[in-house]
């Protein structure tokens, strides 16, 4: 249903532009000489053509349906004093322009692009720089965010702001797009039933995705690299997380993905590598993780409280500090059939599942959740000892924390 | 002193054994770099090696050394050599003999596979200092331990007990300590009490030097502002210096009031 529905919608992008009236051209030298004036101008359907030049320009407010095309990338300069386009209509398409400047604030979230209850609109090829929130769509839906570049250079969360900002909206797809330096990548609010596919999210500040209220969303064939806090999917049910990559998200508070108070979703095929923690989940119900890599993490996988009929299988472990760390057990989580690969059990009948369970959960790591001072002895000869000896026979780390059908070889890793 | 802590170094040198202890981390590296192309792993896992090893093989090399060469001692001795310089270089003579046994048995490995063209070279370096600083101070404290028992095997039940102390009963105290005390702040006690092991005081240098240091969250940042900063690295090596020193101390004291 929600392919046949992107496809419909792809369909519409490709006529709309296509579908205008009359062209108004703006250029520095021609007789109309400001995007706002070009806007002022233009009837219902028109197309604006920008030519190549600088504008300085804010507050363009768009009210009808129509088209924003840049020739040559032209340039809007807000000169840091306030919001560029603002688009309050039916169906719009901007493509091909570079928007800067916007400037800082601490009273309103100011804009590159502003859509506001607005349906059927296309942000395509742009370039934000410095742009405080690039994109920022608010109760609108059916939109398309592709192939734009959102550049910043954020020092701290209060003065920063978002890459793309999506608030009561539904039906987006938000796709190609390279966010790097701001608070939040892309950040999701009160969104439900979009896709964000084949973004890379890099050095932010805060999260690279955040998510929050967010139902029967899609996010696949992300990179989510180095941000301040990596992803964060929170308060949200029905959400499917497949072939992302998670990675270097790495500092004293940072996590490749953190998952809170999530229901119902599916989390397949992704590679978490070098990440403090990997997967951090707090009360969250009926998961499904499975086919996904950890590698050379802190800890791969950490769960918190309140965590129910979670299924972790066929995931592979590679060399994380702590594999597993579960902080209260009684729970129905299952941990079966995975790959770890500091598993030293033994198959005699050679089905390639190891014949001794394997308990992935050291003692050291449930030493340290509840002492996490007792952190500085990591490495040392006494906490090998003392792993050494749990491991031999289990006394303090949970009973079910188990996985009875360990995989002897790790399982083939997908495409990325 | 410098004559006889000539003879004793070269005759170390020439042992079967240093050859052996050399060859052990000579290989030990050489396999690790082979199996694995990244620098920073190999790094942890000769940290692992180096802080088990040195100390161990430093306490065994100690009093193993001051028991055999007893005769020579006494010969020595009869001599118009004064006691100190006797027993300084003798111990000088071995500690340098374990250090250039390391040095050479993991340093050479590390530069034939590239190290200081990789951003570990700082690491390398931090390693092989702390393993010759730990080489020192436990060939001082057996060589002490040596002096002050005439009895063999009490010295090397007393010398192997010292090691366990300080490599894995220390840990074990501090662990429970720990967690009896869980309800209070604990980075700064956490921090002072591995300052008087210098085993511990070796690993958390280098572990806060390597990547990890991020796992220790908050107790991790108590310690890298403390042992990053200008203070906190003179102060760790200090302390690091006076683990030597003041067994030294001991050797050059007892020794003078000996009876042979």
């Amino acid at each position: 249903m929600k392919k046949q529905f992107s496809t419909i919608l792809f369909l519409f992008y490709l006529w709309l532009p296509f579908a205008t009236g009359n062209t108004i051209v703006v250029c520095p030298t021609c007789e109309v000489e400001t995007i706002a004036d070009g806007v002022k101008l233009a009837n219902e359907c028109d197309t604006v053509l920008v030519k190549k030049g600088v504008y300085e320009e804010n507050n363009i407010l768009i009210e009808k349906n129509l088209t924003l095309l840049g020739e040559e990338r032209p340039v809007i300069d807000g000169k840091n004093s306030g919001e560029i386009i603002t688009v309050e209509n039916k169906y719009f398409y901007i493509e091909g322009f570079r928007i800067q400047n916007v400037g800082r604030s601490y009273v309103e979230d100011r804009a590159g692009i502003r859509i506001r209850k607005s349906t059927q609109f296309t942000i395509r090829n742009n370039e934000f720089v410095e742009a405080f929130f690039a994109i920022y769509l608010q109760n609108s839906s059916k939109g398309l965010v592709e192939n734009n570049l959102v550049m910043a250079q954020s020092q701290d969360e209060a003065n920063s702001g978002n890459a793309i900002h999506a608030w009561y909206c539904s039906y987006l797809e938000i796709a190609n797009n390279v966010v790097k330096g701001n608070r939040d990548g892309i950040y999701f609010e009160f969104v439900d039933n979009s896709l964000i596919h084949d973004n890379l999210s890099q050095n932010n500040i805060r999260y690279g995705l955040h998510f929050m209220f967010s139902d029967n969303d899609s996010y696949f064939n992300n990179e989510f690299v180095d941000n301040g806090a990596g992803v964060a999917v929170m308060y949200s049910k029905f959400i499917s997380m497949k072939n992302n990559v998670f990675r270097e998200n790495w500092g004293a508070a940072s996590y490749g993905l953190l998952l809170k108070d999530i229901f119902d979703s599916e989390i397949n095929y992704n590679k978490f590598a070098r990440n403090t923690i990997g997967i951090f989940m707090e009360t969250s119900n009926r998961l499904n993780i499975r086919e996904n890599e950890f590698s050379e993490n802190g800890w791969a996988f950490k769960m918190s409280g309140g965590n129910q009929t979670n299924i972790l299988t066929k995931n592979n472990f590679l060399h994380n500090t702590f594999d597993l760390s579960v902080h209260s057990a009684g729970s129905d989580n299952t941990f079966n059939g995975n790959y770890w690969s500091d598993y030293a059990g033994y198959d005699l009948d050679k089905d390639g599942v190891g014949d001794v369970p394997h308990r992935p959960m050291k003692l050291f790591s449930y030493v340290v959740s509840s002492t996490p001072e007792a952190m500085v002895l990591l490495r040392s000869l006494f906490v090998d000892l003392l792993n050494f000896s749990e491991k031999v026979s289990p006394i303090f780390t949970p009973e079910n924390v188990i996985d009875k059908t360990p995989l002897m070889d790790p399982l083939p890793v997908f495409g990325r | 002193m410098l004559k006889i802590f000539k003879y004793s170094f070269f005759d170390l040198v020439r042992s079967r054994w240093t050859y052996i202890y050399a060859g052990f981390y000579f290989l030990f590296t050489l396999g690790m770099l082979m199996l694995s192309s990244d620098l920073s792993k190999v790094v942890i896992s000769s940290m692992n090696v180096v802080l088990i090893l040195c100390p161990l093989i430093a306490t065994m090399f100690g009093v193993m050394y001051y028991y055999n060469s007893r005769e020579f001692t006494e010969l020595l001795l009869s001599q118009p050599i004064k006691r100190t310089s006797i027993f300084t270089g003798q111990f000088l003579g071995l500690a340098s003999s374990l250090s250039v046994s390391l040095l050479v048995g993991a340093g050479i490995p590390f530069l034939m596979f590239g190290v200081f063209g990789s951003d570990q070279a700082g690491n390398f370096m931090v390693l092989l200092f702390n393993g010759v600083v730990l080489s020192f101070i436990f060939a001082a404290i057996s060589f002490f331990i040596a002096l002050k028992n005439e009895d063999k095997i009490k010295g090397f039940g007393l010398a192997i007990l010292v090691w366990l102390l300080l490599a894995v009963v220390y840990d074990g105290i501090l662990l429970l300590g720990l967690s009896w005390f869980r309800d209070y702040p604990l980075e700064k006690a956490s921090l002072i009490a591995s300052v008087f092991n210098p085993i511990d005081l070796s690993r958390i240098m280098l572990l806060l030097k390597l990547d990890i240091s991020a796992l220790m969250s908050l107790t991790g940042a108590v310690y890298r502002k403390f042992l990053g900063s200008g203070t906190g690295i003179f102060v760790s090596v200090a302390v690091l210096l006076m683990w030597a020193i003041v067994p030294i101390f001991g050797i050059r004291k007892m020794c003078l009031r000996r009876d042979f």
